[in-house]
C-alpha cells in the first residue's frame, strides 16, 4: 500500500475505529450469541430452581425459600454424600498430581518409540467411554473387594484424572528454558536440587491447574461412582442421581447451583488472572 | 544419543514413569484386559458372546440407534459450531478467548447439574414445552425422547467440533474469499467453492472426534431419554448390573472401546484432536495464530 | 611461542602478562572426539591445553565443534573418545554439577523467579554458605559487575547488558577454577558489546582464572584473547595469540577467517625461493613460509590489504617489490585512508590494498599496478 506524497487534511474526529473491508455480518454475531446462549443459559435454570419451595421439579419455581439449601446442609444424607465426594476428591487430586508431574517430568526427558506410546497410552482415559472403563473397573474391583471403599474411589478416579495432570504439567515444562537447567548445573546444583530449586518453581502454576482440574474431574465424576457405590458409600453425584431417578428429592437443585457456581468459579479464576497480569 | 541429561539418568526418568504406569496398568489395562478375557472364555474359549451381539435382536437395535444419535448430534454440532469457529476466527484475541471459554464450560460443569437443568427444561409442563405451545404446538413431548437427549449431548459436546474447526479454519487466508468475489462469485458460492473445501479437514476431525464420544454418553440417555429408546451405554449397564451377564457386557464393552479408540486414532490423523483434546482438558486457550 | 599481546591502540594490554600466571585451572584436552552419529564427528580429534590463568578463544564458523567443545569442557556432552582433565585429574566421568567450572550462556539463563540476589547466591547456597558470607560475597561480586544496589530486581527488569552482568556475577562468585563462556555477547548490540567485552577482559584481570571463550566473530577474539584456536569443520586449524594467527597463519582457512587477504592460489609444486603466478615472477623469503606439513604440495600467498601499495606504472615500482597488475574496481572511503578493491592479474582475482588519503585519488576502472615486499607475504598451505 503505497501513501501518497501529500496526505489529506486531518479529520477533525478522532481515528478510533475505521470501517474494515470486510465487516462481520450482524448474522454471524447474531448466530453466535444464540449459541452462547445455548451453552451457557440451561444450566443457569438450577439457580433459580433452588429457591423453590415445591416438592417436584416444575417450573417457573413456586414461592421462595432457602429450605432446600438448609436441607442440603443439615440432611445427613446429603452432608454424608458432601463430605464423601470431598475426602475422594482430595485425595484423588494429591494422588493424581505427584503421579501426573511424575510423568510429565520423566516423558519431557524422554524420547522414542516407547516414550510416544506411553504419552499416548496415558491419554486414553479422556477418550475411552465412561461406561466401559465403569464397567471394566468395577467387574475387576468386585473381584479385588475395593467397590464402595475410598481406596477404590481414589485409585479409579485418580487413573483418568491423570491426563488432565499430565497434558497441564507437560504445558508448563514446555515453557521451561532448557538452559536454565545447564546453568543450575554448571553451579554445582545435582539434578536433585536442580528439580527442586528451578524447576518446580517455573512449573508451579501448572501442578497447581492440574491439580485443580483432577479436583473437580473426581468430585463430579459419576459413571464409575454409580457402578462403585455402595449402601454405606455415596458420592455428591451419586445422591443426586437417586434424587432424580429414585426419590424425587428437589435438594438436587441447591446441589446443582452449588456445584455450578464453585466449578465455574474455580475455572474461571486462571483466566481471570491471567487477564490480570497481562494488564500489568 | 549420549547427552548428558541434565534432569538425571535416563533411568531415572523411566523411574518416575513408574507410579503413573502402575496406575495406569492396574486400574485400567489388567480390567479391561480381564474384561476381554472373560469376554472370550465364558463359557468357553469361543467368540459366541460376540456372535450373540449380532444374533440377540437388541444389541443390533441398540448399536443403530446409538449410531444415528451420534450422527445427528454431530450434524448439529456442526451447524451450530462451524459458523462459531468461524466467528473465533474473525473477532479480536480478547473476544476469541471468551467464545473459547464459553465453550468450554459446559464440558467443566457438574455432569449431574447440566442433566437435572435439562430435565427441568425438557419435562412436560416445562419452559421449552410451553415455548412451543406459544407457537400453537402442542404437546410437544421432549423429555424420554431421543431428540431431547441429543440436544442435551449437543450442547456439551460443542468443544469437540468447534476447537478441530478453529486450528483448520484459522490457517484460512480470507483474502482468498475476498478474491474469489472480485473474480465474480457470490458470497454464497465463494464459500461452497472455496472456503468449504479448504475447511473439510476439521469438519472431518471434530465430525469423527464429537461422533465417537457421542457414542459413549451415558448419563445423558439414562435422565433424560427413555428406557424403550435406550443407548448402548445404558445396553451395557443394565447387562452388568441387572443382568449380571458379565461376559456379554465386556464383549460389547469391548467393541464400543475398540470402535472409539480407532475413530479417534483416524480423526487423530485427520488433523488436530489430540491437541483439542489437550486444549479441553486444560481449560486453557492456546493460541494458533 | 611468543606470547605478546596484540591490542587495539589504546586498549591495555592484559596485565596478567604472558599466559601461564595466575590462579586458575589447566585445561587439557587429549585426542577429543564426539560423535553424534552424523555423516562426521563434531569435534575430530582434538588436542589442546589451556594454561591457568589463560583467557583462550574458542574461534570458528558455525558449527565446527567450538560450542560442542565447550559442552564436553562443561560435561554437558560425553566424550566418545579422548581425555579430558582438570589441573591434571580426569573428568570424563564427573557429572557437569561437580566440575565447579562457572558458565556464561548467549541468554543469560538468569531464574526468572529469583531475584539478582537469589541467583548470584544460588551457587554458594548449593555449596551450603552461612548467610552472611553469602550476602558478603554477594555484595562484592555485585560491586565488581557495578551492580551494586540492584539485588532486589527481577532478571525481567533489567536490560540485557546488565542481566548478562548478573549472570557474569553468578559465574564467579564461587570463585570457580575456569569459567566457560558460549557466545554470550552474541545477544546485545555493537555498542554494548564493545563495552562488555571490556568488563570480560578488566575481571578476567582482577579475578585471574582460566576464561575459554567461544566466538565467532574474529574481531571479538582478537581483542579479547590471550591465545585463539581456532576451529574448522571438527577440528583445530591453529592455535596461537591473535598476533600470531594474523600475521603468521599456517593454512589458507586461518588467513581468510581472520581479516581481508589478497589470496593466489599457487597450484600444486613446491615453493621454493621464487613462485610464479599468472605470468609473473615473485621473491619468497624463505622465513614466511608457514611450516604446515601440507604446504609442500598444495600453496598459496597470502599478503594483507595493509601490506600491499599501488603506483600507476610498473616503472615507479620501489626495488626489490612483488608486483602484480590491478584494476580497480571500487573505493571504499574510511577518512583518513581508503581501501582499493581490485582485480588482480588475468584470473581477475579479487583484492584489496590500502592507501593513505594522501597518496591520491583513485577512480573506478583505473589500471594500476599493486605491489608488496616478500617479507610481507605469507606461503600458506592452501
Amino acid at each position: 500500500m503505497t501513501s501518497t506524497v501529500t496526505s489529506p487534511p486531518a479529520r477533525s474526529a478522532p481515528r478510533k475505529r475505521y470501517r474494515e473491508v470486510d465487516p462481520i455480518g450482524w448474522w454471524l454475531k447474531a448466530l453466535g450469541g444464540l449459541v452462547i446462549a445455548f451453552l451457557i443459559l440451561p444450566t443457569l435454570f438450577v439457580i433459580p430452581m433452588s429457591f423453590s419451595t415445591s416438592t417436584t421439579f416444575q417450573f417457573p419455581p413456586t414461592g421462595f425459600s432457602w429450605r432446600l439449601y438448609e436441607n442440603f446442609f443439615t440432611n445427613p444424607v446429603w452432608l454424608d454424600s458432601l463430605g464423601n465426594s470431598f475426602l475422594v476428591a482430595t485425595l484423588t487430586a494429591l494422588l493424581a498430581t505427584t503421579t501426573g508431574t511424575a510423568a510429565a517430568v520423566a516423558l519431557s526427558r524422554l524420547d522414542g518409540r516407547v516414550a510416544r506410546l506411553v504419552r499416548t497410552l496415558l491419554m486414553v482415559p479422556i477418550v475411552a467411554p465412561a461406561i466401559v472403563v465403569a464397567i471394566a473397573v468395577y467387574i475387576a474391583f468386585l473381584g479385588w473387594q475395593l467397590t464402595g471403599t475410598v481406596t477404590g474411589y481414589v485409585l479409579a478416579h485418580t487413573a483418568i484424572a491423570v491426563p488432565y495432570v499430565l497434558v497441564s504439567v507437560t504445558g508448563a515444562l514446555g515453557g521451561l528454558d532448557p538452559r536454565l537447567l545447564k546453568a543450575s548445573a554448571s553451579l554445582g546444583a545435582s539434578p536433585a536440587r536442580t528439580f527442586a530449586r528451578v524447576t518446580i518453581p517455573l512449573i508451579s502454576r501448572g501442578i497447581l491447574t492440574g491439580a485443580i482440574f483432577a479436583f473437580i474431574v473426581s468430585f463430579d465424576e459419576v459413571v464409575i461412582a454409580l457402578f462403585l457405590r455402595s449402601p454405606l458409600f455415596q458420592t455428591m453425584p451419586v445422591q443426586m442421581y437417586n434424587s432424580v431417578t429414585v426419590e424425587i428429592d428437589p435438594t438436587i437443585s441447591a446441589a446443582s447451583s452449588l456445584m455450578v457456581v464453585a466449578v465455574t468459579f474455580i475455572f474461571l479464576l486462571p483466566q481471570l488472572l491471567r487477564g490480570r497480569r497481562r494488564r500489568r | 544419543m549420549s547427552s548428558v541429561r541434565i534432569g538425571g539418568t535416563r533411568w531415572s526418568s523411566w523411574l518416575l514413569l513408574v507410579p503413573a504406569l502402575a496406575l495406569l496398568a492396574g486400574i485400567l489395562l489388567v480390567p479391561l484386559g480381564k474384561t476381554l478375557v472373560n469376554s472370550v472364555s465364558t463359557p468357553d474359549w469361543t467368540l459366541a458372546n460376540y456372535q450373540h451381539l449380532f444374533t440377540d435382536g437388541v444389541t443390533l437395535r441398540v448399536l443403530g440407534r446409538t449410531a444415528r444419535t451420534a450422527a445427528t448430534v454431530t450434524l448439529a454440532a456442526l451447524l451450530l459450531g462451524y459458523p462459531y469457529a468461524y466467528l473465533m476466527t474473525r473477532v479480536g484475541p480478547r473476544a476469541r478467548g471468551i467464545l473459547l471459554i464459553v465453550v468450554l464450560i459446559p464440558f467443566w460443569t457438574s455432569v449431574m447439574a447440566r442433566n437435572f437443568a435439562w430435565i427441568v427444561i425438557l419435562q412436560d409442563g416445562g419452559p421449552v414445552q410451553s415455548l412451543f405451545a406459544l407457537f400453537g404446538a402442542d404437546h410437544v413431548v421432549l423429555y424420554g425422547t431421543t431428540a431431547g437427549v441429543t440436544v442435551a449431548m449437543t450442547q456439551v459436546l460443542l468443544p469437540f467440533m468447534v476447537l478441530p474447526l478453529y486450528s483448520t479454519l484459522g490457517g484460512i487466508d480470507r483474502r482468498l474469499l475476498l478474491a474469489a468475489r472480485g473474480l465474480g462469485s457470490s458470497p454464497t458460492a465463494a464459500f461452497w467453492k472455496v472456503y468449504w473445501p479448504l475447511s473439510r479437514g476439521g469438519v472431518v476431525a471434530g465430525g469423527i472426534l464429537v461422533f465417537t464420544l457421542s457414542l459413549g454418553f451415558y448419563v445423558t440417555p439414562a435422565l433424560l431419554g427413555s428406557p424403550q429408546e435406550s443407548l448402548v451405554a445404558q445396553l451395557l449397564a443394565q447387562r452388568t448390573t441387572i443382568l449380571l451377564d458379565f461376559a456379554a457386557a465386556g464383549a460389547l464393552g469391548v467393541v464400543v472401546l475398540v470402535v472409539t479408540l480407532a475413530l479417534v486414532a483416524w480423526a487423530n490423523r485427520v488433523g488436530g484432536t489430540v491437541s483439542a483434546i489437550g486444549v479441553v482438558a486444560t481449560g486453557q486457550p492456546r493460541e494458533r495464530r | 611461542m611468543t606470547s605478546r599481546r596484540s591490542g587495539e591502540p589504546g586498549r591495555p594490554a592484559s596485565a596478567g602478562g604472558p599466559a601461564g600466571t595466575g590462579q586458575g585451572t589447566r585445561i587439557r584436552l587429549t585426542n577429543v572426539t564426539k560423535d553424534f552419529g552424523h555423516a562426521t564427528p563434531a569435534v575430530d580429534d582434538v588436542s589442546l591445553t589451556v594454561e591457568p590463568g589463560e583467557f583462550m578463544t574458542l574461534l570458528g564458523p558455525s558449527g565446527s565443534g567450538k560450542t560442542t567443545t565447550l559442552n564436553l569442557i562443561a560435561g554437558f556432552e560425553t566424550l566418545t573418545a579422548g581425555e579430558i582433565s582438570l589441573d591434571g585429574a580426569d573428568v570424563g566421568h564427573v557429572p557437569p554439577h561437580r566440575r565447579n567450572l562457572g558458565m556464561l550462556f548467549q541468554n543469560y539463563a538468569l531464574f526468572p523467579h529469583m531475584t539478582v540476589a537469589q541467583n548470584v547466591a544460588y551457587p554458594l547456597r548449593e555449596r551450603r554458605m552461612d548467610r552472611r558470607t553469602i550476602a558478603a560475597r554477594v555484595a562484592d561480586v555485585l560491586a565488581l559487575v557495578q551492580l551494586t544496589g540492584r539485588d532486589g530486581d527481577h532478571p525481567a527488569q533489567l536490560s540485557g547488558g546488565q542481566q548478562q552482568r548478573v549472570a557474569l556475577a553468578r559465574a564467579i562468585v564461587f570463585e570457580p577454577r575456569a569459567l566457560l563462556l558460549d557466545e554470550p555477547l552474541g545477544a546485545l548490540d555493537r555498542n554494548l558489546r564493545s563495552a562488555l567485552q571490556g568488563e570480560i577482559r578488566r575481571i578476567h584481570r582482577e579475578v585471574g582464572s582460566t576464561f575459554v571463550f567461544v566466538t565467532h566473530d574474529q574481531e571479538e577474539a582478537m581483542t579479547l584473547s590471550d591465545r585463539v584456536a581456532l576451529f574448522d569443520n571438527g577440528h583445530i586449524e591453529q592455535v596461537g595469540t591473535p598476533q600470531q594467527l594474523y600475521t603468521e597463519p599456517e593454512t589458507l582457512f586461518t588467513a581468510r577467517f581472520l581479516g581481508d587477504s589478497n589470496v593466489f592460489e599457487l597450484g600444486s609444486g613446491g615453493v621454493g625461493d621464487q613462485a610464479g603466478w599468472d605470468g609473473e615472477r615473485w621473491a619468497v623469503d624463505p622465513d614466511t613460509i608457514a611450516k604446515h606439513p601440507g604446504v609442500t604440495e598444495r600453496a598459496a600467498i597470502v599478503v594483507r590489504p595493509e601490506d600491499v601499495g599501488v603506483v600507476r606504472q610498473r616503472a615507479d615500482l620501489p626495488a626489490g617489490a612483488n608486483a602484480v597488475a590491478a584494476t580497480v574496481r571500487d573505493v571504499e572511503y574510511l577518512g583518513s585512508y581508503r581501501t582499493l578493491l581490485l582485480a588482480l592479474g588475468t584470473p581477475r582475482v579479487p583484492g584489496r590494498a590500502r592507501v593513505s588519503a594522501i597518496q591520491g585519488d583513485y577512480a573506478i576502472g583505473d589500471d594500476l599496478v599493486a605491489w608488496w615486499r616478500p617479507r610481507a607475504q605469507r606461503v600458506v598451505a592452501a
